[in-house]
């Protein structure tokens, strides 16, 4: 089938993700996608966060940027305004992208900024600990509700579609095939797209409210009630675009 | 095809397919074993994945698709 190595940085390869997690899964989607859409490795710029699925940027051999904690959009905006002309793909996690980086998110769908953003969702904070994040289903326990969690959880898609996201789609891991179908569309669709990636945790989320093996946990998802494929599309004012214009205004040239 | 990494692959073939095993990267998650409907795969001693039947094999490309580790490929 496709050979993924030629886009690894070899020298940091194997990853470092825990055994069965489904970030791996994400990674070799993202890459089938990029390979479908004929992308240049130099022409792509892959922003990512911190947390656990922020990890993968050090293992593609792409123009990568490593930010700090919440803030990939925030910086993958700037990236886009100064280099239009790149392929901008954010990758963020629930915790980094939900609950520290939240605000970033609803204001970035709300420019409508040309950025393809992939949010993991593992449901739970995972490097740091195994904290509750903004997507912990409710009964279940995590190292900061050891009695188990009281708190609704949030629906990402819905969220981004409020705040005026002009392409909202979600997949699972599961569904690997068709995840990389919603990638290429989001990586294609002019404005902001927002891909929701619901995969597995199963050691530090898994683990602690004996979800099962990776491969239990895996089909799980299969039935999951939430709603996939693309959820929302519609076609709006892009930022770049707009900023460009306003850019000639100010210089006289209209 | 001829990078280092595959150089390290165990690799078991057929006329129809051919296997490629990266061993060293395998973390023994069993998700191709499970997956597998054809029952090609299994686990061995060291919690590593091995090829048992390569002759069932139906290039379903699930195991290649769903492993997390970069450590099946199908060809």
């Amino acid at each position: 089938m496709f050979d993924y190595h030629e886009y690894f940085r070899s020298e940091m390869m194997p990853h470092m993700w825990c055994k069965g997690c489904g970030n791996g899964i994400v990674l070799k989607a993202l890459l089938r996608a990029i390979h479908r859409l004929g992308l240049s490795k130099d022409r792509i710029a892959m922003v990512s966060g911190i947390g656990c699925s922020s990890r993968l940027t050090g293992y593609v051999d792409c123009n990568t940027l490593h930010t700090t904690h919440g803030r990939p959009l925030a910086f993958a905006t700037g990236l886009k305004l100064a280099r239009p002309e790149l392929t901008v793909i954010v990758i963020t996690g629930d915790g980094d992208g939900l609950a520290i980086g939240g605000n970033h998110l609803i204001h970035t769908a709300r420019r409508n900024i040309d950025l393809t953003c992939l949010l993991f969702n593992n449901q739970i904070y995972g490097m740091t600990g195994g904290q509750l994040a903004p997507t912990t289903p409710e009964a279940l326990f995590s190292t900061t509700t050891p009695y188990g969690n009281i708190e609704p959880n949030f629906d990402a898609c819905r969220l981004v579609q409020a705040a005026g996201g002009t392409f909202v789609a979600r997949g699972t891991v599961y569904r690997a095939i068709p995840l990389e179908k919603l990638i290429a569309e989001g990586i294609q669709h002019k404005g902001f797209s927002f891909i929701e990636v619901l995969t597995t945790c199963p050691e530090i989320h898994g683990r602690r409210n004996k979800l099962g093996t990776p491969a239990e946990m895996l089909q799980a998802l299969a039935k999951t009630t939430l709603p996939t494929g693309v959820i929302h599309q519609a076609s709006g004012p892009e930022y770049t675009e707009a900023y460009d214009g306003i850019i000639a205004k100010a210089q006289g040239r209209t | 095809m001829n990078s280092l990494v595959h150089q390290r692959c165990r690799v078991y073939t057929t006329e129809k397919v051919t296997i490629r095993i990266l061993e060293e990267w395998c973390k023994g998650c069993e998700i191709c074993v499970d997956v597998c409907k054809k029952h090609c795969l299994a686990m061995d001693i060291l919690g590593k994945v091995k090829v048992v039947n390569v002759e069932a094999c139906n290039k379903c490309l699930l195991c290649d698709v769903l492993c997390p580790d970069f450590a099946i490929a199908i060809e």
